[in-house]
């Protein structure tokens, strides 16, 4: 069962990675022939496991400022920046479409 | 100068006692870390912050006011960890340069009782992947691969340029971890386990490889690859350090809201005099297709060595063991597209220089940054969790999940103590046979005995039990029941001592140093 172009398409445009070309594709073929052994399974009346501490209760602290102030440190790591403020390119822009994009996808 | 060969509680001694400083120590590492540095274990070395701690911890021991049994002791960090004012990149292009703003709670935690940080460690990219061998630095070389045993057993083709590429794998993804705790750069070292990160390599470097129980140790500043396995694992030359290092990190951090709450009391480990009163269980499923004979011969013969102690040793079952890889395949890839989703370039790490729009520049730098099993373990994991496929796969893998965490609820209820598996399927493949085959098939592959503790979120450990036929490591692996790390520790080390592993003979780094081997020749066990 291939997967069909248009998933591919939105799984590049879900994940924002690409597959790059012909292998990338086969790959995540491998990968769901794979995770398909897990239908061998039978899972009747089994309820999905979330974490391995599901008999605990998270902790939870007291809603208290004890950290912070550290806008210097977090700024340092940012390629761009302006005053306080991380500088991103225009949002609200949707990826080109599949016929417009430089992506290995349109060969298919 | 032989101390940095000796067992951290001996060099702990030794401090104390004015023996050896610790800058003197720390020199003698960092001189190591470059006579070793054809392994490629360390991607930073902090040499100059490294010294720096080297002096403050001496002058406490001066002052008669060591912070503990860790003051002075180098230890080195795989380099997923972050570390204040350190470089920390997961080997990938997507993180270098990135200098981290704060330490890890377990790397704190270190700093805090005094030791001494020499560096970061390689890794496969992000930690995905069970060979050290996918990530931006190179690949990790085994030190067993330069070593007189290895040497002896193979049938050398003498010509120079062979030797450099005949070198042998280490498995991973702590490679880098459990080469420079095997080649005696470093006492200690972390790794992390998401799936046998940590038990895999320490068992083809001949260390001890511990994996703690989920929750005990906090992943606050572990740069996250799977939230519901990673564990940040313990890399270390004997099983007593390990317990020491487990002393020193576990317990509840206010940081990280999935560690358990109840109170951690350190412990020091009994010296069992004996096992009558134990009962061991042997998983018929561990006995794996394409496990090799002689893994299956000392699994046997350390079942006997329990049986002719006294224990009791029973076979049972883990049904759903084969399942455990799929299962892992699909949360880990699932989880691994939500968490890689912060890699944006926008607050850190690399970032493209694509302007059009937001999107396109998330796209460009994540094209630029990450690898291809990084990438292809995205898509896989967006895939699975597509509206049309998340009950089919996501929540379908979560149900196997539970029934796989259960089979263990029912061998530990029935009074099995403690289980012993082999840890690989074969002792360490020569790096250019390794790498025959991709990522997702070895890794596929290679965890498949460590795999399930990590659904689980039990204890597992890895010890050094014997050397193949080829002259590499071998280790056995020990899982034990959820929060019960002092009777797991404390088999581990009745069981160390049973089998006198060898201590690596590393000839070339010898010509450097005038340090004298000790050598443990007693009853060995293979």
């Amino acid at each position: 069962q291939q997967v069909s172009v248009e998933v591919l398409e939105h799984l590049e445009h879900l994940a924002l990675v690409d597959f790059r070309d012909a292998e990338g594709v086969r790959r995540l073929q491998k990968a769901i022939q794979f995770a398909d052994q897990l239908h061998e399974v039978n899972t009747e009346g089994v309820e999905p496991m979330d974490s391995v501490l599901e008999d605990r209760c998270l902790y939870l602290r007291e809603d208290d400022v004890t950290e912070g102030n550290c806008t210097k440190e977090l700024l340092e790591n940012a390629r761009e920046k302006v005053e306080e403020y991380f500088v991103a390119p225009p949002g609200n822009i949707p990826l080109p479409k599949l016929e417009e994009r430089e992506t290995f996808l349109q060969g298919s | 100068a032989a101390l940095k060969d000796g067992l951290r509680s001996q060099v702990s001694a030794a401090l104390k006692e004015g023996r050896v400083t610790p800058t003197e120590l720390c020199q003698q590492c960092l001189a190591r870390i470059k006579s070793t540095k054809f392994l490629n274990a360390y991607i930073t070395v902090a040499e100059e912050t490294a010294l720096k701690q080297a002096e403050e911890s001496e002058e406490r021991y001066k002052r008669g006011q060591p912070l503990g049994i860790l003051d002075g002791i180098p230890i080195a960090v795989k380099d997923n960890f972050n570390t204040a004012g350190i470089e920390t990149t997961c080997a990938s292009n997507m993180l270098k340069g990135y200098i981290s703003p704060y330490n890890a709670t377990v790397v704190q935690k270190l700093l805090d009782r005094g030791a001494v940080l020499l560096g970061k460690t390689n890794l496969d990219e992000f930690a995905m992947g069970s060979g050290s061998t996918d990530g931006v630095f190179g690949p990790v070389r085994n030190p067993w691969s330069y070593s007189k045993q290895y040497k002896e057993k193979s049938v050398s083709k003498s010509h120079s340029e062979d030797e450099e590429s005949n070198w042998v794998n280490l498995g991973g993804s702590s490679g880098g971890s459990a080469a420079a705790v095997s080649s005696f750069t470093c006492f200690a070292a972390l790794g992390s386990d998401t799936g046998g990160s940590t038990r895999n390599p320490a068992a083809h470097c001949g260390v001890v490889g511990l994996k703690p129980t989920y929750g005990l140790i906090s992943r606050h500043g572990l740069i996250p690859l799977v939230n519901s396995m990673d564990v940040p694992g313990i890399l270390t030359r004997c099983v007593d350090d390990a317990a020491v290092l487990l002393g020193s990190l576990a317990g509840h951090d206010p940081k990280d809201s999935t560690t358990i709450q109840d109170e951690f009391k350190p412990f020091g480990l009994p010296d069992l005099t004996g096992v009558s009163k134990l009962s061991i269980g042997i998983p018929k499923e561990y006995h794996a297709p394409g496990l090799s004979s002689e893994i299956v011969a000392l699994w046997s013969k350390a079942a006997d060595l329990f049986k002719n102690a006294g224990a009791k040793v029973v076979e049972v079952s883990l049904p759903h063991t084969r399942y455990s890889i799929v299962c892992y395949h699909v949360l880990c890839t699932a989880e691994v597209a939500s968490n890689m989703a912060r890699f944006d370039g926008l607050e850190y790490g690399h970032r493209s220089d694509m302007k059009d729009s937001t999107e396109s520049m998330y796209a460009a730098t994540r094209r630029e940054g990450f690898n291809d099993v990084v990438r292809g373990r995205i898509l896989s994991g967006n895939y699975f969790l597509l509206k049309q496929n998340y009950e089919k796969y996501f929540v379908k893998a979560q149900k196997v999940r539970r029934l796989i965490a259960d089979d263990f609820v029912k061998v530990f209820r029935s009074g099995v103590d403690v289980l012993l598996t082999p840890t690989t399927l074969s002792d360490a493949a020569p790096y250019m046979e390794f790498i025959q085959e991709d990522n997702r098939t070895r890794s596929a592959q290679d965890d498949l005995l460590t795999q399930a503790a990590n659904m689980a979120g039990l204890p597992a450990i890895s010890v050094p039990t014997a050397l193949s036929e080829r002259g590499l490591p071998v280790g056995l692996q020990f899982i034990g029941r959820s929060f019960q790390e002092k009777q797991l520790l404390t088999v581990a080390k009745w069981f160390e001592k049973q089998v006198q592993f060898p201590v690596i003979q590393l000839e070339e780094v010898k010509r450097h140093d005038n340090g004298v081997f000790q050598h443990q020749k007693s009853a060995s066990f293979s």
